[in-house]
């Protein structure tokens, strides 16, 4: 893994365990990602839970238009919205299932998985059962 | 003050693809109809709104039209293109700026799915590189969630796709003229869970025109007038859920359809109850289903009951996307919104033919929906 590159800097902490960066506002709500340009200085950076649960998702089993720049030949994937309690909802791709095995409300874990032979992206994937 | 602004005049170029005619051209086809209906001329047109999304400028057609000196405001306001024109023509009559106004909405767009660019949007490129920059995606978020917490069957999703084109087969400008039975529906292939193919709509071509007059300009002429009672377009607020959303708040929020439906009900100072016929954004199978209770037709969930006892076909007792809407019809982008206006005018001025809903509709709801979020509602009363 650490032989791929970040999609793009900034979208997680760089730890051995890492973690999404959100945004708090002065209000107190959280945003993902942290935006870029002048609104950067609205938001102070803050790592997001490493655990949530599912609030929807979806397939994608056909080739996205560009801007999509995945591998080829295109490999269809599970995306959806993981609920941080308290923080934020964030949108992301979900690894490890099928969609058979999607439930609402089921717990799921954040990951740096490969997006091709060079970058890496950030995913959530269930959550092992014990 | 003109308190009052009315409909005279209607025309639409048909939806769908029409090889060698530009959207523009399609524009100006549904222009001369309108005006033809309306009993006037080009030159009787004294404000003039509209645009496209992908198809040029709206006010280059005065080179076919006519180069009468009107003022012609060109509009790009992505889906709500067409009603933005026709909020701004209805507007620029009731500011008593002039009598007779001209909304216009038309587009072409190329085959398959509308592709956005993140920094159109505001968003990071990694967003749309890792494929999740997708408004079909959007669609099928929402509904899945909304399935799981309101009950909504994917059979349901069937019946509305089901019903649009049983719905295109009786109007001469929707593009899909074919049934498509439920199996079918159900069977095809998946686009985004849960929505196959059938459930979505297509990017098309088309174009929708409207001659509005004040009230005095009615009378003058004695035209075959529907009035506009309300027209409410809203922006999102927060908290919402919306196209292009790489994260939501947890608190939850209101959606624009929302507001934009309260806004017009009140300005028009009736309720949904009192609403005989409604176009309600269908770019999807779930939208319409989602769509009706936020634009406070049913309650969440009863939507299931509505499709299994078809109080939405046209003899039932809320007759919805009478003409199979986006999904029979197609989304060209800038007309899309005024082609619900135009079926709302036909079916209140009793000009529906094989469709036309029985006794005497007196109350047309419209409800378009677009990205990045927003809504415009307009009411029609005859």
């Amino acid at each position: 893994m650490s032989a791929l590159a970040p999609i793009a800097p900034g979208l997680w902490t760089d730890e051995a365990e890492p973690r999404l960066i959100g945004g708090r506002r002065a209000n107190g709500e959280i945003i993902f990602p942290v935006p870029d340009g002048d609104a950067a200085t609205q938001v102070e950076p803050v790592a997001l839970a490493r655990r949530g649960t599912l609030w929807s998702w979806t397939t994608q089993g056909f080739e996205p238009k560009e801007p999509y720049s995945g591998p080829q030949p295109f490999q269809p994937f599970l995306l959806g919205y993981v609920e941080l309690p308290g923080e934020v909802i964030v949108e992301t791709r979900i690894v490890d299932a099928t969609a058979a095995d999607m439930v609402i409300g089921m717990p799921m874990t954040f990951a740096v998985v490969p997006f091709d032979d060079t970058r890496s992206t950030y995913a959530f994937r269930p959550e092992q059962q014990p | 003050m003109n308190d009052d602004v009315y409909i005279i005049g209607a025309g639409i170029h048909p939806f769908g693809r029409t090889d060698g005619r530009s959207g523009r051209d399609q524009g100006v086809f549904a222009v001369q109809q309108a005006l033809t209906d309306a009993g006037l001329e080009w030159s009787d047109v004294e404000f003039a709104y509209g645009g496209s999304a992908a198809a040029g400028s709206a006010d280059i057609m005065v080179n076919e039209l006519g180069l009468t000196s009107v003022p012609f405001i060109n509009v790009a306001n992505g889906c709500a293109t067409g009603g933005s024109a026709l909020t701004s023509a209805r507007n620029a009559i009731a500011a008593g700026a002039c009598d007779v106004a001209l909304a216009i909405g038309f587009d072409k767009h190329p085959r398959g799915a509308f592709n956005a660019k993140p920094a159109e949007y505001g968003l990071p490129e990694w967003y749309g590189e890792t494929g999740m920059m997708l408004t079909t995606q959007f669609f099928a978020l929402k509904i899945q969630r909304y399935m799981a917490l309101h009950g909504i069957s994917r059979r349901t999703l069937g019946l509305v796709a089901e019903k649009a084109f049983r719905n295109g087969t009786l109007c001469d400008h929707a593009w899909r003229r074919s049934p498509v039975d439920l199996d079918t529906i159900l069977n095809a292939p998946m686009v985004n869970d849960p929505l196959t193919k059938y459930m979505f709509c297509s990017p098309a071509e088309g174009a929708v025109a409207l001659v509005l007059a004040s009230g005095k300009k009615v009378r003058e002429l004695g035209s075959d007038a529907v009035r506009i009672a309300s027209v409410a377009f809203r922006t999102r607020p927060e908290g919402s859920f919306e196209v292009f959303a790489p994260s939501i708040n947890v608190n939850g929020g209101g959606k624009p359809t929302q507001i934009a439906s309260k806004a017009a009900f009140e300005m028009a100072g009736i309720g949904p109850e009192d609403v005989s016929v409604a176009q309600l954004q269908d770019t999807e199978s779930g939208a319409e289903v989602m769509h009706m209770a936020e634009n406070g037709f049913c309650a969440d969930g009863d939507q299931e009951k509505w499709f299994a006892e078809g109080w939405s076909e046209i003899g039932g007792k809320l007759p919805i996307n009478t003409d199979g809407g986006c999904l029979a019809c197609g989304e060209p982008i800038g007309a899309s919104g005024l082609r619900q206006v135009y079926e709302n005018t036909v079916q209140l001025r009793g000009r529906g033919g094989d469709r036309q809903v029985p006794n005497d509709p007196k109350v047309g709801y419209s409800h378009v929906y677009g990205a990045p979020g927003l809504s415009a509602v307009a009411i029609l009363e005859r």
